[in-house]
């Protein structure tokens, strides 16, 4: 058995898979990683299932050293400087830790959320099949909270399988997709054209259960409580104050405030990435275009391992490593005194 | 001819899940064929739907859409909604054992000073309300119950509390409530129960089920000690009463 172990990161980085579904109608928040496609890459690049459970790693920096043997890893997502004792290594690739070795990482730049997998996945118990973390329901294997300095994980012993890496497609540019509603009708055309018009900020007080929104005051026609009806990954509820909240997948089940429109799923995890106080727009699209979008997501997701690559010293991207080398001293937008949890009465009582 | 309902509303939430609407208010009619349309969904499964969540109003369905498109998900549900609503056959009826007032319901001299009457007999309406599980939501196993009666709505609070105990029995608006968690809340809180609406590792890890119906009585506060020493060692505690 090898383990690898934590020796520093920052708040907001947990154990995170693909969720676990299906006891909604209890009241049990999903959960799961905040972008798929980098949790799926990570797994992907160490032979794991695509969903399987991997170290979500929040906006600030990290190390992880192997013990009792030699631990295999890839990292995905946003990037950050990452160096195995000096040795600079690059995402989208796999690398293997020798025992005693320390992974370490900078400040993430141009995303929030970065994840490690390992080869072989992380040992603990599922609970209805997933072993992510939601801390507000006390789930999670093998900690049922964020990652803590000197938390140990479970692994299997590195295979000694051939570094690869990933060609991921292109990142999608350009406005967050949504489609308008369900109460899309408690707000007038001028606040609907508001909403789509600015610019948005992400504010610093978001969270894993929701994202809260800076920019000018939606207005509701009717006032703000409705009666509460289930919510998903991507609503966009309008609380009192006017401040939309994107709910993210730590979300309650049920919600009391109008949601004037919802993430598209194939930009879910693009929207989780993007930095507070970084500006962006919304765009409405039809329903069509949204589930074709989706059903094209899935399809990147399943077709991942075609996607693999082997790594020949003449193949490293050399450009890649020079950016990681000089990464250090670039930081996030986040930084460490603003980045908290949410507490809220709007996001955090039963309506 | 079968009679049929009227049709709810179709809403998108997103791609990937409909808010099958029945009505804008906390209506027990609605929500009975929010139940009705869940049980439809579960003895005669959608290809693609994956999971349903009742509410008081609505049923949010969600699917995946590589198997099946909104319009097609749409027109079956909308199908199914109008079905008359057939009469509950399985409903389970529970007794909950609740210790009320003092340090296990802080509010409720309050309570009954507002509802100008006497903590005594805000116990005793609360304890002969027949109560629905309407729906679980918010957090894991907060339960919301339908069936309060009348004179205990009273407005929620004005400053939502950070923090109330885990097993809080509480009233707020026209609903009831069983929280399992710690947490926070702007409700009302008559008293405290041991049962665990969810816990890990005990069969069935959810004890309520939308459709449910409730039913309180009172215990004292050596009872609820007891109560919680078994309940946290894994008993249900929640008693099973025929309908």
């Amino acid at each position: 058995m090898s383990k690898l172990v934590i020796s520093s990161i920052g708040p907001a980085s947990s154990v995170q898979d693909g969720g676990r579904h299906g006891a909604q109608r209890y009241g049990l928040m999903p959960s799961g990683a905040m972008d798929r496609l980098a949790l799926a890459a990570a797994n992907c690049l160490v032979g794991n299932p695509i969903f399987a459970a991997a170290i979500e790693i929040g906006p600030f920096g990290a190390a992880f050293t192997a013990r009792e043997g030699v631990v295999r890893l890839a990292l995905a997502g946003a990037p950050r400087s990452a160096d195995i004792t000096g040795r600079a290594v690059v995402f989208d690739t796999s690398m293997t830790l020798a025992d005693g070795e320390t992974l370490t990482l900078g400040f993430a730049r141009g995303g929030s959320f970065s994840y490690l997998a390992i080869e072989g996945s992380i040992e603990g118990e599922p609970m209805f099949g997933s072993l992510a973390v939601n801390a507000r329901a006390g789930l999670g294997s093998p900690y049922p909270r964020p990652l803590q300095a000197g938390d140990e994980l479970q692994t299997k012993p590195a295979s000694g399988a051939a570094e690869r890496r990933i060609d991921l497609p292109a990142a999608t540019a350009g406005p967050i997709r949504v489609l308008m509603g369900p109460q899309d009708d408690e707000f007038g055309d001028a606040a609907k054209q508001l909403f789509l018009d600015n610019e948005w900020k992400i504010s610093a007080t978001s969270d894993r259960m929701g994202y809260r929104l800076e920019g000018p005051v939606i207005k509701h026609l009717h006032g703000h409580n409705i009666v509460s009806d289930g919510t998903v990954d991507g609503s966009i509820q309008v609380p009192g104050n006017g401040a939309p909240i994107v709910l993210m997948p730590d979300r309650g089940t049920s919600g009391g405030y109008p949601k004037i429109a919802t993430l598209i799923s194939a930009d879910l995890g693009r929207f989780a990435q993007i930095p507070a106080a970084t500006g962006f727009h919304f765009k409405a699209v039809p329903m069509a275009e949204a589930q074709a979008e989706a059903r094209k997501y899935w399809k990147t997701l399943r077709a991942l391992p075609n996607r693999l690559r082997a790594i020949e010293s003449f193949d490293l991207n050399i450009e890649a490593l020079q950016d990681a080398n000089v990464a250090g001293s670039a930081v996030s937008a986040v930084d460490a005194v603003t980045w908290q949890i949410a507490s809220g009465a709007d996001v955090l009582t039963p309506d | 001819m079968v009679p049929t309902l009227s049709p709810p509303r179709i809403l998108p939430s997103g791609d990937s899940a409909i808010t099958v609407e029945f009505s804008r208010n906390i209506d027990d009619a609605a929500n009975q064929r929010v139940l009705a349309l869940d049980r439809a969904l579960a003895s005669e499964p959608v290809a693609g739907v994956t999971e349903t969540v009742p509410t008081y109003r609505s049923l949010l369905v969600h699917y995946d859409p590589v198997q099946i498109e909104f319009d097609t998900l749409g027109e079956k549900l909308t199908a199914l909604a109008q079905r008359p609503v057939p009469p509950e056959t399985k409903a389970r009826r529970w007794r909950i054992p609740v210790v009320y007032g003092g340090e296990h319901g802080i509010d409720l001299e309050d309570v009954a000073k507002t509802l100008k009457t006497t903590p005594d007999e805000i116990v005793a309406r609360h304890v002969a309300g027949d109560y629905r599980v309407a729906m679980i939501g918010f957090t894991p196993g907060w339960s919301y119950l339908s069936g309060l009666e009348k004179f205990l709505h009273m407005p929620r609070r004005q400053n939502p509390r950070l923090l109330t105990p885990a097993g809080t029995v509480s009233i707020g608006g026209v609903q009831a409530g069983v929280q399992c968690l710690a947490g926070p809340s702007g409700w009302h809180l008559l008293g405290r129960t041991a049962v665990r609406t969810y816990q890990l590792h005990r069969d069935p890890i959810f004890l309520l089920e939308p459709g449910d119906h409730v039913k309180f009585c009172a215990v004292d506060a050596k009872t609820f000690a007891e109560q919680d020493r078994a309940a946290e060692a894994g008993e249900i505690i929640a008693e099973q009463i025929a309908l």
